[in-house]
């Protein structure tokens, strides 16, 4: 085998996914961001059409309906990135059973493969979500308050998640709880399960996700149900830091927006008779965003490279989430300050960007790649 | 196919280069930049030979065969950030010292003809843009050459020139005629010893202490004809004056990303010295917790981390596109601002963070807290990075954007 180089170029494969997705998101994806966040919900048929680019299909085994691609993460941040340009909420909502998918490909059985990948193939849009965030200030990933109970007719779930991605309408919620004497564990809970209540969390962002809070109360699951059964123990590191990734590239993605948009502003804004983009402080602010954006980017797809090559990447996407919560958030706030007070009018998108990027430093367990 | 990892050849030079800065510069870094102005360091004289025939950068201490696959290459400019980072690890100053791999070198090898290299390949060759009225505005240069016969007569104050007095000889960028603005900007080689060139004053400096930084006046200085790199035609029209002028300044798109590269250097040394100074004290982050569930301590590291390893990225991105001939200029500015300023200010907390041990010169962190400050000034500030950077991203002339 050759040794391979340092090198930035797509495939032929990538080249053109990215092309259409890129196309899809400036013409559809940006023609319904601002109803779908002043409706808090996408328009109706909005994820059963997003099917047709079979984002969650393509890695599904063809044994069970899929088309049994490769599962690639570098693939997958291009894409994030891509939808992620056009609004964030409405591609994390088209990313979130596929990161249902990646995860049950990722750890779980061959029974629970077949038995909730299946359903997944299908033509129209069926979601699937994961639930790891919980509602406390000092909430982190390894340190679960949901608590999972081991009985003899399966497991009992008691505990509370927030900031589930289409938690109303998912088939099958993968909840990452603390079973006792094992530590953190997935269980996958199916819809309406007895003892689950949910309520709506609207929040500041990303608003026609459906964000969603689950009260888990005495649920109770199959001993099927959890993640890896009896074979394997929950990689719950890989699951965070895939998701990591996915929500940077969601975000590199959203900072190019940004970008994209206040260039045309700047240039044609005029005062004191002349763009202010002539002048160096409101140019210097651009030329941070574009400095700082290429540098998320690289961190991002380094971290999924080595990943996609099968070596250890937690190092890299720990770094990348930490540039890309801090940079996001100061390319969002500085895209606002660019427009001055049409920036803060919903008039224009920028406002819209600010809230979502506000959520990169937050989100944990989502859009896993 | 998109790899960001580092192959073979390249990581195998990292290691021999680290090593060469871990044996031949740490051991003595700390004596030479108490002992400034002095002669170039003699630890220093056998690298100056392996470096050998002027080929310009410091990578040709580790030149071998340009490796391709699938028509990608990993070349000259992306082993030469390779080398500069490793050695600004051991020592900036002493890097800047090696004899025979001056930035002039680097010019002659780029636009100098076939007899030219030949002539001044095997000498130390310096760069003398700056004067003392002009600084990053490349384009105000008032020294002159004037032709008279087989000669040219150089006149005119260069300042802040690296290895201007130790060096064998200097590329003077001069004016053919001030009237003419940029277009009319030349190089010239000017050999030490020859009648009207002065070595004026070496500068006191806060860094790079070893490096000997000379002022440099010339005075009805006459050199032959055929001592000027490049044409010596003037263009006529304003495109092709434009034209020029921007050739001169291509020369940065391959220099800044190595200048960035000592930025990464210097930075990674503070860096790895605190680490080690942390963890003999029982610190050692471990990337396990959210950065607000670590220590302020640990966050800082991380946030550091971050930065570094983001213009580190920036840097092979920006080489990498030389290596592949795809124009570069505007990466070249990121990876110069990026670099350059969080250079800085990661040796600048290093110092902090460690306290005492870190202000001390028992230590090498202030030394690379002030080796670190002219990164982000010298091949251009970080100001006039920002600037080539916001021209590019918003489609603006200079004269749109000042």
């Amino acid at each position: 085998m050759t040794e391979q180089l340092f090198d930035l170029t797509l495939t032929e494969d990538q080249r053109i996914t990215r092309e259409s997705l890129q196309r899809y998101s400036d013409t559809e994806l940006n023609a319904i961001s601002r109803s779908s966040d002043e409706n808090s919900v996408p328009p109706k048929d909005f994820l059963d059409n997003s099917m047709m680019l079979g984002l969650s299909i393509l890695p599904i085994p063809e044994a069970y309906g899929g088309a049994g691609m490769d599962r690639t993460p570098l693939s997958n941040v291009l894409n994030a990135e891509d939808l992620g340009r056009g609004d964030m909420s409405l591609a994390i909502a088209m990313l979130t059973p596929l990161a249902f998918v990646n995860t049950v490909l990722d750890q779980g059985t061959e029974r629970q493969k077949e038995k909730y990948l299946t359903p997944l193939a299908a033509e129209k849009f069926v979601a699937a979500t994961i639930a790891i965030m919980e509602p406390r200030a000092t909430f982190e990933p390894s340190t679960l308050e949901t608590k999972a109970v081991k009985k003899e007719e399966g497991y009992v779930i008691n505990g509370v998640k927030s900031m589930v991605a289409l938690g109303e309408s998912s088939a099958f919620i993968l909840v990452i709880a603390d079973l006792e004497g094992e530590g953190p564990s997935g269980f996958i809970v199916e819809m309406d399960a007895e003892g689950l209540r949910y309520t709506e969390e609207k929040c500041m962002g990303l608003r026609p996700l459906e964000l969603s809070r689950l009260h888990f109360d005495n649920v109770l699951v199959g001993a099927s149900a959890k993640l890896g059964e009896n074979e394997k123990t929950l990689d719950l590191q890989r699951l965070i830091d895939l998701s990591r990734l996915g929500t940077c590239a969601l975000s590199v993605g959203c900072c190019q927006a940004v970008l994209d948009y206040v260039i045309p502003y700047v240039n044609d804004r005029v005062a004191f008779g002349e763009p202010i983009s002539n002048r160096q402080s409101v140019a210097f602010m651009v030329a941070n965003i574009a400095i700082e954006l290429d540098g998320m980017r690289l961190m991002v797809l380094r971290a999924a490279s080595r990943a996609e090559q099968g070596l250890d990447f937690h190092k890299e996407a720990y770094l990348a989430r930490t540039l890309c919560a801090k940079q996001a958030m100061e390319i969002g706030t500085n895209g606002v300050q660019l427009l001055g007070g049409h920036g803060f009018c919903r008039e224009h998108p920028v406002e819209l960007w600010y809230r979502n990027l506000r959520a990169i430093g937050i989100l944990e367990g989502i859009a896993s790649i | 196919m998109i790899n960001l990892e580092l192959p073979q050849r390249l990581t195998n030079s990292q290691s021999m280069m680290n090593s060469i800065a871990s044996s031949i510069f740490r051991p003595v870094a700390r004596k030479y930049d108490g002992l400034e102005h002095t002669e170039a360091p003699k630890e220093l004289e056998m690298l100056g030979k392996l470096a050998g025939q002027g080929d310009g950068a410091v990578a040709a201490a580790t030149k071998s065969g340009d490796e391709r696959v699938a028509g990608i290459k990993n070349a000259g400019n992306m082993s030469g950030i390779i080398a500069t980072t490793e050695l600004a690890w051991g020592c900036c100053g002493m890097m800047l010292s090696i004899p025979g791999v001056g930035l002039g070198n680097a010019a002659i090898s780029a636009v100098g003809n076939k007899e030219q290299k030949e002539r001044f390949g095997k000498l130390y060759c310096a760069m003398a843009i700056t004067e003392p009225s002009m600084g990053s505005d490349s384009a105000g240069v008032q020294t002159t050459a004037e032709q008279e016969g087989e000669e040219w007569v150089i006149n005119g104050e260069k300042i802040f020139v690296t290895a201007g007095e130790r060096g064998d000889a200097v590329v003077v960028w001069a004016s053919l005629d001030r009237s003419l603005g940029k277009a009319a900007l030349k190089s010239f080689v000017v050999e030490h010893g020859t009648p009207g060139m002065t070595v004026t004053r070496t500068e006191d400096k806060m860094g790079l202490r070893i490096s000997d930084t000379a002022a440099i006046s010339f005075v009805n200085c006459r050199i032959p004809k055929s001592n000027i790199l490049g044409s010596a035609e003037i263009a006529d029209t304003e495109e092709a004056r434009r034209k020029a002028f921007g050739g001169v300044m291509q020369t940065f798109d391959n220099t800044r990303p190595q200048v960035a590269a000592m930025a990464l250097g210097i930075a990674r040394g503070a860096l790895e010295l605190t680490r080690e100074l942390l963890k003999k004290e029982g610190v050692d982050p471990q990337y396990d917790k959210p950065l607000y569930s670590s220590t302020a301590l640990e966050a800082e590291i991380y946030n550091m981390e971050a930065d570094l390893e983001a213009a580190r990225l920036l840097t092979l991105k920006a080489a990498w596109m030389a290596d592949n001939k795809q124009p570069n200029p505007k990466e070249a500015s990121i990876c110069k601002a990026k670099a350059g300023r969080v250079g800085n200010q990661v040796t600048l907390k290093c110092v902090e963070l460690c306290g005492t041990l870190g202000y001390s010169e028992e230590q090498l962190l202030e030394k690379f807290a002030r080796d670190s400050k002219i990164i982000d000034i010298f091949e251009g500030t970080q100001q006039i990075q920002q600037l080539v950077v916001a021209r590019h991203v918003l489609g603006k002339s200079s004269k749109e954007l000042k």
